[in-house]
């Protein structure tokens, strides 16, 4: 069967002592689409993302990416080189590095091992790539400043760069507007919806409003399992999505 | 348009530094040496001549730890070890060369006389030769790196599990160095030393070339250290510091790059080590066991770590400190030297080096290039 998935992710459970953070997952997302995870706290969307990319290792069920590659015990360098990047929630850049060197090092390399990186230089194409990049994320201006002194929006974006760079066919991305102005997160929302032209992006978020801006199809997840796919307003009208998060509602108040 | 990031500003007046330092250690210190008579007041004696030599090897072992600690973040407690290892290569060569000039006039070193061992042990015969040792020096370090590097960065082990294993090798080698059975010469260790490729280790002209051989290789050290952190490698050790996970989504295997500078670092340990022995003359356990190899660190942090310069610094000002201090005030020293660093640690994080920094920045606007948004970091 010829398949225009780019990620398709099967009976995936994750069983932490008993708790099921994942609970026989099936999820998949097309090449080139902009897909949006929703879901109460504890619902499983960032060990869906970690189970993806490597940081944590089903209990079972299968990921598969791309041509049938299984991704399921590789560890997280091998899947990073074969094209899946990610952004996590909270800003994960090197501080002490300036924003060039952030993005430099990310960049798409054949090797990344110890002699490689110690004699390596770049590149004109890579250069120029990564002023691309820092078009992209707005930050020129910065480039020679160091990373950590970036406001906490500058940080995201920098993240979000290191990972064009690397330049995957599959991006994770984790909350990537909490903390963010508004001004800043209609400019992020715009962003990740010029990337997904060339990549195919799995967003996680928590705004309603944001989901709108930037979704074509959303996944609602709760308790592990994916409950409902389809448009904003299709998840929005459906009634057992309307369950859990005004049952969480009320509980709020 | 700049390209290349990182603090390129300081590199024309770094190069300037290394060259005035380099040329007072090298040309400035050794003709006050030669050419003063002995009783004018610019006369720098022999003494102090072979001193100075014995903190320049130390500030190579210091440059090692700073790669690791200082860039990488990764503790170690137990680089003493690899300077021991590296000192008794060396010590064991020139005990050879004692030859008929010992004590009992036996062909084997004293101490295997004295503890009735008949015959030179096998692990002896390489240091017969001159090569066997220099080699010795560098490699056994190098390869025991590799060996305990490997098992543990392999294993993820980390922070202060990694700096409390690498103590616990510190007090392991203390010991096994101690026992006559290792024969190395227990306790008392390696001493005696009468001659170097056929140079007397009792000669000034002697020991002013060792000075200056060891000047020389405090330059290349620092050189090839400047080298690896300028480098694109240089940079993944400060990420790996600042937030290994992402290290790792970038696409590099962090626990090689651990392992990569803690050879390295084991590895300007040992020539350290081999640059002490003769002009020290003797090497003992006290001198690779948990508090020397304690004292390294120390000298970093008071320098300033991930700076390099620190490192020469810190190991020279503290080292000579103890000199001048020890004479006047013998019983203190240990409480001067535990104070030093709590002061440096809360007061100081950035050491001598951060220090001057702030001294000569004071009067340069604060960071370039940022809009002033009014948000600042998380």
């Amino acid at each position: 069967m010829t398949d225009d998935r780019i990620l398709i992710c099967e009976h995936v459970i994750v069983d932490y002592d008993g708790f099921k953070a994942l609970n026989n997952c099936n999820f998949s997302v097309h090449y080139n689409e902009l897909r949006v995870v929703i879901g109460p706290n504890g619902a499983g969307k960032t060990t869906l993302l970690d189970v993806i990319c490597g940081k944590t290792t089903p209990t079972s069920g299968t990921v598969r990416f791309g041509p049938g590659i299984n991704l399921v015990g590789k560890n997280a360098e091998d899947i990073t080189k074969l094209g899946v990047g990610r952004k996590f929630q909270a800003p994960s850049i090197y501080s002490n590095l300036t924003v060039w060197q952030n993005l430099d090092l990310s960049v798409k390399r054949a090797s990344k091992g110890v002699f490689p990186t110690l004699v390596g230089t770049s590149t004109p194409a890579e250069r120029a790539k990564i002023r691309e990049a820092l078009e992209t994320i707005g930050l020129t201006a910065q480039a020679q400043a160091r990373a950590g002194a970036l406001s906490h929006g500058q940080k995201q974006w920098l993240e979000i760069g290191m990972v064009i760079v690397q330049e995957p066919a599959l991006l994770l991305v984790d909350e990537p507007v909490a903390g963010m102005s508004d001004k800043e997160t209609e400019q992020t929302g715009q962003l990740l919806q010029t990337l997904s032209a060339q990549q195919a992006i799995v967003v996680i978020e928590h705004d309603m409003d944001f989901v709108r801006q930037i979704a074509n199809i959303v996944t609602v997840l709760a308790e592990g399992t994916v409950i409902c796919e389809g448009t904003v307003d299709t998840v929005q009208a459906d009634e057992h999505v309307r369950e859990i998060y005004l049952g969480r509602a009320k509980v709020a108040h | 348009m700049p390209e290349q990031g990182g603090p390129q500003q300081h590199t024309s007046r770094e190069t300037l530094s290394f060259f005035v330092v380099g040329f007072l250690f090298l040309v400035v210190l050794p003709l006050l040496n030669v050419l003063p008579a002995e009783d004018s007041w610019l006369h720098l004696s022999d003494f102090r001549l072979n001193q100075f030599g014995k903190f320049l090897a130390f500030a190579i072992l210091a440059l090692g730890l700073d790669l690791i600690w200082g860039y990488c973040g990764v503790l170690s407690l137990g680089q003493g070890v690899f300077f021991g290892l590296g000192a008794y290569c060396m010590g064991m060569y020139l005990t050879l060369q004692i030859g008929a000039e010992s004590v009992y006039g036996s062909e084997l070193p004293d101490f295997m006389v004295w503890t009735q061992v008949k015959e030179l042990p096998l692990f002896w015969y390489p240091f017969k030769s001159f090569v066997g040792g220099f080699v010795g020096a560098l490699l056994v370090p190098m390869l025991f790196a590799t060996i305990f590097g490997f098992l543990a960065f392999r294993s993820r082990i980390k922070g202060v599990y990694f700096a409390i294993l690498t103590q616990a090798l510190a007090f392991a080698a203390w010991l096994v160095f101690n026992r006559n059975e290792t024969r190395l010469g227990g306790t008392n260790g390696l001493t005696d030393f009468k001659q170097l490729l056929g140079f007397r280790l009792s000669d000034p002209s002697t020991q002013r070339g060792l000075y200056l051989l060891t000047v020389v290789a405090l330059g290349a050290a620092y050189l090839f250290c400047r080298w690896i952190v300028a480098s694109r490698a240089g940079q993944v050790l400060v990420a790996i510091r600042d937030s290994e996970s992402r290290v790792t989504f970038s696409g590099y295997t962090p626990w090689t790059y651990k392992l990569f500078v803690f050879v390295v670092a084991a590895g300007l340990a040992g020539l350290a080590g081999m640059l002490y022995v003769p002009q020290v003359g003797i090497i003992t356990p006290a001198q690779i066991g948990v508090l020397p190899s304690l004292e390294v660190v120390i000298w970093v942090a008071v320098g300033g770590r991930g700076t390099l310069v620190g490192a020469i610094l810190g190991a020279v000002a503290v080292n000579y400190g103890r000199s001048v201090l020890t004479n006047s005030f013998p019983e203190a020293w240990p409480f001067i030297l535990g104070g030093l660093f709590v002061v440096v640690v809360t007061l100081f994080p950035d050491g001598l080096v951060g220090m001057l920094r702030k001294l000569t920045e004071r009067k340069k606007p604060a960071a370039p290039g940022l809009p002033a948004d009014g948000r600042t970091a998380a």
